[in-house]
Parts: structure tokens; sequence; C-alpha cells
């Protein structure tokens, strides 16, 4: 083999310790049964935050609205169980599918401009979204939320549990599926030429590299995710409401993505349990008020700098 | 009509002085500063507490909220921002959202969620009509629109025949000549981002009435901020007035007429142009 | 013999140790409430009444201690869910109270059927709220019922031609729908029905199109909190000068802010169930100890919701002797309460676990140099009119 495919196919052998998480959280729901409604909201938002890493981390866009395509998922998964079928395997598809849908029809939004004009643009997409769901109420119930989303059982089998086990399992499985299928693509050359042309558009475009097809597709893949993790959001709590589609979502999601780091796949799901055991404590201890300490923790973050917060021994010198 | 034009004029020209300093920003020191609504809040909520607690007037209430909004962030410039200048867009964002965050908690701790009413002086109150109500203009909203138009027109002379103006011109074409030919581009970063805030100030103490005030106000208005520049662009003056205009004049215009979508339309009306026109519908070229 | 009856006292020993084990578990009272957001408000009044509530009656009740959990939903439905989940599951809550907006109630219905838990609404205001579930009970108000008062009064003091302008959600759909039905049946007319989006509301359009139309008054719904905004708007457009009235429900010169919004709100008349200065000892009372716990804050008609709430759970826990028998009984004892809360007599409907009560009409008036809502006109007993079962 010559000596690119090794370096390149270095980072894609799995690492030990990346089979023993894997297992530890497939293993959660066993292991703290009290808390599974939290592993799933964890589990999806994670799922989430890797979608928009592809957009993010090994596209290098700053989307302020990947929400939109959250929110479609979750819709499209709601509306199709309430009114079509209740299995949430083939809901999720629908999900999924329309999604995609959506995201390649708004990729050439994002192709041209600068950093604010796409920064713009996808958050005017996401706000248009919203907007629409919120006039359509006779379809969506508007302001009040979709209600009544009954789901059937998983694979005909496994009840959605008050005690959220099954939700659990669902969201951890699905999660864990289409990790493996990311790995697979950010490993193969596809996923070097995103790389590419995150670093330099230029350069990429000189070798040959077709860079508006590179970034639509993998756009309406990023797309296609986050609305996987919408539906499954809408599926297991019964619900679909407008902040599916709201700013704070895109805007939390990114920050979680920022504190577990953006290009590798794993910072998804770190920045998601890290946020939201951060949040769960903070808001425990002042409701009113805990924004304060997640803007203030935000802000010695950027400040700092991930790489010299997460690592206290340097925090003494100058880089 | 001509009363919906009226108001769509007083809104754009609000929004104009709102979002002009973030404007500037972003041309002179390429930071996205998401937090430039709090510094239009804290700008409203001198106005209202001077007002309400310490019983000044109405204008030198409002002078002093531009004095404090500008004085916060010439603080904030030297402490904190300067140190992101060199650091991505990204991390620019978050920092600038964190910022807002803390803005917003601090606020709802210090004064209270409930909105803030400003009690105008008499002679802002009260009502024009013309041409048998074909016209109605408000005294507040009429004194919006001069007020405005004198800043805008201060602010263009300022930046054409002073010589502040033309080293700031220099500074947002080409940093790097302006530095090597003796402008100290820090003290410009620092005045204009002071300035900049001031104006922030001021159009969140004027539009306390218009627009109202309680400490969600960054995030609620950041969006229509953000619009006037990504139209506007940054490199002239012009440009993020008219667009200021035509958003407040789409905005009035599209409730008033098709209520049903209400908001919709300023936010379709501007992906497409952003669409259209990436860098911008006033911009040359390439910005 | 013997060893039986020493089987029967030691079976009793047992018996009776158990009980005193449950009796000394605390009652959880779970309060899922809007502290942050646009209804930030409301959360606010309403924890502040739940712990004066609770300071003035202790906290035992029939042998148990009573512990308040209250927790923020930010005003998103989905938080609302999933914490009213973790309260029923993991803290084993016996009561959910609280909800600041009808989607919040709606959303979390599901978990009180499913783990048959009492929900006590202390703030949503649609008529279908207590429909969603049968663990669902009312201490608040529900639109219909002052939006009816107010299309009874309106036609016969002179309004015939009304344009009506409400937030685009549950209770403003509400509030149009029987305020123009009620219009209709007086022989009174709704010329154009005008809709506002819940969030980030901006009146002056709005207001400048019921300026063009002419009726002869504007009725009014918008959530608490927002009712100054509107005010402003409408003075501004010189509206009042121009011969149109104001009315609408009382979420408009909501007390919270009332004082606030200047001279100009001086006459205008809406239909509520509460007001700061109702002339009632009992009201005094509460008036006085709120504003004296909370920094002069007046109390609205959120807080009276939450302090009724409350009382309503501590009865019920009495007559259930601590709360045996489960959500059920608790309910049970729920259904059917009577008595006079700060606001006047009140008393839940055994059938439809909704609140029944009287309905006034307010006019604000100067009082001691600050503005209030000055009742001047009853109605008794108001049921639900939007009930369709």
């Amino acid at each position: 083999m010559s000596t690119t495919s090794i370096s390149l196919g270095a980072g894609s052998r799995a690492r030990w310790w990346e089979f023993a998480v894997w297992i530890l959280l497939l293993l959660l729901p066993v292991l703290l049964p009290k808390h599974s409604l939290l592993v799933s909201e964890i589990t999806i938002i994670a799922l989430f935050a890797m979608s928009l890493d592809l957009v993010l981390g090994y596209s290098g866009i700053v989307s302020l609205g990947h929400a939109a395509f959250f929110g479609t998922g979750a819709y499209a998964a709601a509306l199709f169980a309430k009114h079509i079928n209740p299995d949430p395997l083939t809901g999720l598809l629908v999900a999924t599918l329309v999604s995609a849908a959506l995201g390649l029809v708004c990729s050439p939004g994002i192709l041209r401009g600068s950093d604010l004009t796409r920064l713009m643009v996808t958050l005017g997409i996401a706000l248009i979204l919203q907007e629409l769901a919120n006039k359509m109420d006779h379809i969506t119930g508007g302001a009040d939320g979709l209600q009544g989303v009954l789901m059937g059982p998983v694979l005909g089998r496994f009840e959605f549990d008050l005690m959220g086990q099954t939700a659990a399992y669902y969201a951890l499985a699905v999660t864990l599926l289409v990790f493996l299928l990311l790995r697979r693509w950010v490993h193969s050359p596809f996923g070097f030429s995103l790389k590419a042309i995150r670093d330099n558009r230029l350069r990429a475009q000189a070798i040959g590299i077709p860079l508006h097809a590179r970034l639509m597709a993998v756009y309406t893949l990023a797309a296609a995710i986050a609305g996987l993790a919408g539906g499954m959001q809408a599926q297991t709590t019964g619900f679909a409401s407008l902040d599916v589609f709201g700013f704070d979502r895109s805007a939390d999601v990114l920050l979680m993505l920022v504190i577990g780091g953006t290009g590798w796949l794993w910072g998804g799901l770190m920045g998601a349990v890290l946020f939201k055991t951060l949040h769960s404590l903070v808001s425990a201890l002042t409701p009113q008020y805990w924004t304060f300490w997640i803007g203030l923790f935000l802000v010695l973050l950027m400040l700092v700098g991930r790489e010299k917060l997460l690592r206290p021994w340097t925090w003494g010198r100058r880089s | 009509m001509l009363t919906l034009l009226f108001d769509g004029v007083a809104y754009g020209m609000l929004l104009f002085v709102l979002a002009i300093g973030l404007s500037i920003t972003l041309g002179l020191m390429n930071f996205i500063n998401l937090a430039h609504g709090a510094f239009a809040m804290a700008g409203g909520y001198t106005l209202v507490l001077l007002m309400q607690k310490a019983g000044w007037p109405f204008l030198p209430s409002v002078f002093m909220a531009f004095a404090v909004s500008a004085l916060l962030g010439l603080v904030l410039e030297v402490t904190l921002y300067r140190r992101m200048y060199h650091k991505t867009h990204l991390e620019q964002v978050l920092f600038s959202i964190g910022l807002t965050f803390m803005a917003v908690a601090s606020v709802d701790y210090l004064v209270g969620s409930t909105q803030q009413l400003v009690q105008l002086p008499e002679f802002l109150k009260g009502r024009t009509e013309l041409w048998d109500g074909a016209l109605g203009m408000g005294h507040y909203r009429l004194a919006i629109i001069v007020v405005c138009a004198l800043l805008a027109w201060g602010l263009q002379w300022l930046l054409v025949h002073t010589r502040f103006g033309a080293q700031l011109r220099a500074s947002v074409d080409d940093r790097r000549v302006a530095a090597a030919m003796g402008i100290n581009v820090n003290t410009i970063f620092m005045a204009t981002f002071a300035v900049g805030s001031g104006l922030a100030g001021l159009g969140g103490a004027l539009g306390a009435e218009v627009l109202g005030l309680d400490p969600v106000f960054p995030l609620k208005f950041m969006i229509y901020f953000l619009i006037v520049v990504a139209v506007g662009g940054t490199s002239s003056l012009t440009g993020p007035l008219l667009a200021a205009l035509l958003l407040g004049i789409a905005d009035v215009a599209g409730k008033y007429y098709v209520p049903k979508l209400g908001a919709f339309i300023v936010y379709t009306l501007m992906v497409l142009i952003l669409m259209w026109r990436p860098q911008g519908l006033f911009t040359r070229g390439n910005a | 013999m013997k060893t039986f009856l020493n089987l029967r006292a030691l079976m009793l020993t047992l018996g009776m140790t158990a009980l005193a084990a449950q009796a000394q578990e605390s009652f959880k009272i779970g309060l899922i409430l809007p502290m942050t957001g646009q209804q930030a408000t409301t959360g606010k009044q309403i924890e502040a009444a739940a712990r004066l509530f609770m300071a003035q009656n202790g906290d035992k009740v029939a042998g148990r201690k009573v512990e308040l959990i209250i927790k923020d939903d930010g005003g998103i439905p989905d938080a609302a869910k999933r914490i009213a989940q973790e309260l029923v599951v993991n803290d084993k809550v016996g009561v959910l109270g609280g909800f600041g907006l009808t989607p919040l109630a709606l959303a979390t219905a599901p978990i009180a059927t499913q783990s048959k838990t009492p929900m006590v609404v202390m703030a949503a205001a649609t008529s279908i709220i207590t429909e969603a579930s049968p663990f669902i009970v009312r201490t608040s108000f529900t639109l219909a019922q002052c939006s009816v008062a107010m299309g009874d009064w309106a036609p016969k003091n002179g309004i015939k031609r009304v344009v009506t302008l409400v937030s685009d959600y549950g209770p403003g759909i509400d509030a149009e729908r029987f305020f123009k039905e009620r219009m209709l049946l007086n022989s009174g007319q709704v010329i154009e029905s005008l809709r506002v989006p819940l969030r980030n509301p901006d009146f002056a359009p709005f207001l400048q199109k019921v300026r063009d139309l002419k009726p002869d008054a504007l009725f009014v719904f918008v959530p608490s909190g927002a009712g100054a905004a509107v005010m402003k708007q409408f003075l501004e457009r010189g509206m009042d000068k121009a011969g149109i009235k104001l009315i609408g429900t009382g979420d408009l010169t909501d007390d919270d802010q009332l004082n606030d919004m200047g001279e100009g709100a001086l006459g205008v008349v809406t239909s509520h169930h509460y007001s700061a200065v109702h002339p009632s000892a009992v009201n005094k009372k509460f008036v006085d100890a709120f504003k004296k716990a909370n920094n002069g804050m007046r109390p609205n008609f959120m807080a009276v919701g939450g302090y009724d709430g409350m009382r309503v759970i501590y009865e019920a826990l009495k007559n259930t002797k601590g709360g045996q028998g489960g959500g059920e009984a608790l309910l049970a004892a729920m259904k059917g309460q009577i008595f006079e809360s700060p606001r006047g007599q009140i008393f839940i409907d055994a059938q439809t676990r909704d609140i029944v009560q009287n309905i006034y009409l307010r006019r604000v008036e100067k009082k001691d140099g600050e503005l209030y809502n000055v009742e001047f006109d009853v109605i008794k007993e108001v049921k639900d009119p939007g009930k369709t079962k």
C-alpha cells in the first residue's frame, strides 16, 4: 500500500475505546433505568449534532438554522404517524426522505457568499419554516403543537413506555447505525474531498474536486440525518411543536458541537453529553437564570479556546 | 396607505440607527457581533431606569443612553473583543451569543422580565392628521424620522469630510496598509466600536416606545439587524440605510395587507435577495 | 387462642408501622412553570403565590410533610412534557401543577393519564384542556367564560360593530369564537377578526387596519404580559380620539402591568375573574400578604390561580388523609370542592373538573394614586360554555 493510502486510512481503523464507549452507551438503559428519558434525549441531540458536524466540521459551513431540517423531520414523522401509519420505522424513513428533499432544495443557497450570508440564509430558512408551521395550524396545530401522536410498537413488539426504556434503546440503536455509516463515509474519498474543500476551497477546485456538487451532496446528507433525529424526537415524545424550528435549538446544537470538537464524529456525542449535563446541573441550581452561566461558559470557552480549557495544566502558560 | 408608508419609514430609520453599528463593526473588524442587540437593550434600560427611578426627563435620558452604551462598548472592546479579532467567525458568533445570554439573564435578574413602558414627554405625544386621515403621523414617529435622518446625514459627513472618517474608510478597505501608513488602527477600532454601540443604545432608547423593551429584546430583534447588514452590505452607509427602509416598509405593509403571512414575507424576501446577490443588494461587485 | 390474638396484634402493629412509614414520606407537588422566556412573568407570579400559600398554611397536611418542586419549562411544550415525565417517574410527585400556556398543558396531559397523577392547571385557559385527560383539574379560568360575559355586556352598552384582535393560539381562538357567537346572539356585529402571531407580535399594522375599519369598539385578547404593547399602540394611533372604544378580557389590563400603562388606560372596560382590588376581606388579606412577601409586587390573576390551586391540593390531601388511595382518590377529593377564593366564591365542577366562578365587568380607574380594575358588574357562577361534552 502506498504511504498516502496508509496515512489516509489511519483514521479509519476503529480504536478500542470506541467499542468500549458504544457498549457502555447501549447498556445505559439497563444501568441507569431512571434516567432513560435523559438518555434518549441526549442521544437524539447527539445525532443532530453529528449531522451538523458534517456541514460545519467537515465542510466549513457555519449554519445557524440547522433546526430547519430537524423540525421538518419531526413534523413529517408526527404527521405520518397521526394520519397514515403509526409504525415508527416507516415514519423514520419518511422523515429522513422529506428532510433530504428539503436539504437538496436549499443547498444552492449556501454555496455562494460570505460567512454572514450563509448564516443569514440558513437562519432565514429555519425562520420561514417556523412561520409556515405556525400559519398552517389546521395541519400542524400551530402554536399549540401537534397533539395526539400515538406511536405503534417498534418492530411490532416494543411499546413506547412511560419510563422511556424503549425510547432509549430505539434512539441508541438508530444512532449507532448512523454513526457507523457516517464513519465509513467520512473516511472515504468523498469525506477526504470534503476536508480538502474546508481547508482551502481554491486549491480543492484547482485539483478538480467538483465544489458545488460536493457541497450540495453533504448538505443534503446532513439535512437527512437531522431529519432522522427530528423524527425520532417526535416519535419518542409523541409531540411536535413550533420550537423544533427555533433559533434556540440551532444555537444549542452549534454550541454542543463546538464544545465537543468539530471534525471528528465523536464531537457531537461528547458535546451533547457535556452540555446537557451542564444544563441539568445549572438549571437545578437556578431555574430562572441558568442562561447566564451558560453564556459565561461560552464566553470563557471562546476566549480561552477549547484546547486550552479542557487541559487545565496549560492554563498558566502563555501559548 | 400613506400612513403605512410613514410608519414603515419610521420603523426603517430606527432599524438603521440600531444596525449601523453592526454594519461598521463587521466591515471594519470583520467581526460578527451578535451581541449588538445587547448594547441596544442597555441603552433602552438606561432610558427607562433614569426616567422611572431617578426622575430624569426624556431628552437627557436619551443622551445618557447613548453615552452609557458607548462606554460599555469601549470597555468591552478593550477587554474582551480585542482578543477575538483573529479568531474564526464561528468562535466570534458563539462568543457574542454567550455575551447576549449573559446580558439577557442579568437584566432579567436586576430589573425583572416585564415589558418596560416609557412615559413620553407631552410634546412628543399626539398625532397630526393630514388629508382627512389619509396620512396620520404620530409625533413620536415623526421625531424618530427626523432624528435618525440627521444622524445618518451626520455620519455620512463624518465619514466623508473628516480626517477620522478618512482613516476609518482606509482601515475598512485594507487594514494592513492603513497601519503601514501610520494610522493607529487600534484606536480607530476602539472609537468606532464605541460609537457603533452608542448608536445602538440610542436606537434602543428611542425604540423602547415603538418596539417594546424587555430582557429578550436582543434575541427578538437580532435577526432584523442582521438582515439589514446582510442585505445592505458593509462597505457603505447608504446600503444599510436603504436596506433598513426596505425592511421597515415591507414588514409594516406585509402585516397590514396580508396579515396571514406577516413576518414570513420579510424572511422570504431576505433569503431570496441573498440567494440572488450574496454580497448584499447595494454592494459593488466583490465585497 | 392466645397465639391467634398475638398474631392479630402483630399484624396490626405491622400495619400501623407501614401506615406511619407512608405518612413519614413527604408528599411532593411538582410545579411546571415558564420561569424564562416570554411568559416568565406568569411563572414568577404563580411561584410567589404557591410559596405564599405554603408559608401561610404550613408544610404539613394530615401528618404528611409537603414538598414543593418547581421546574422551568421555558414555555416549550417538549420540555414541559419531559419534565413532567421526570417528576412523575424519578421524583414520584403526587400532583402536577402550573402550566403557563395551553400547549404546555396539552403536551403534559398524556403523562397525567398514563401515570394516574392529578394535574392542576393554574394558568392555561383554553376550554379543551380539561378534556385532554380525566386527571386534569383547573383553577385558572377559560377565555370562553370571559368572552361570553363581554359579548353580553357590549351590545347592551351601545357597542354594535366590533373588530376582534386576538393572539393566534388556543385561548385567542376561543376568545374570538365565543365573543363573536355571543355578539351575534345579541344582534351585534363582528366586522373583522384579526389574529396576531403569538411570538414577537407587532401590533402597529394590525391596529392601523382596525383604525381604517372604524368600528364602535376593538375587542382584544393577548396573553398576560402583552397588554401594555397593545394599549400603547392603541393610544399612539389616536384610536380613542377617533371614537373607538377598547374592550377585552382582563388579560389586557393585567394587574401586573396596569399601573405602568399611564392615564391613557383609564376607562377601558374588561371582563375577567379577578381584580387585585376586589372588595372582599379575603382578597385584601391575600393582596397585602403577597405584596409584603414580594417587594410590593401586585398579585394578578395568575397568582390567584396558583394560590387557589395549592388550596385545592391541600384540601384534597386533607380529605384523603394524606393521599391514601393514590392519584384517583386525590382526584375525587378535588372534584366538587367549594370555597371562597380571593377572587370570590368558586367551585370545581365534579363533572367537567373545570372551575366555575364569577365573571366581573371592570373599568380602569384611579384609586389611591394607582390604576386598578374596579368591578362594577358581576355575572355569577359562570360555567365554561366551551365544553363540548
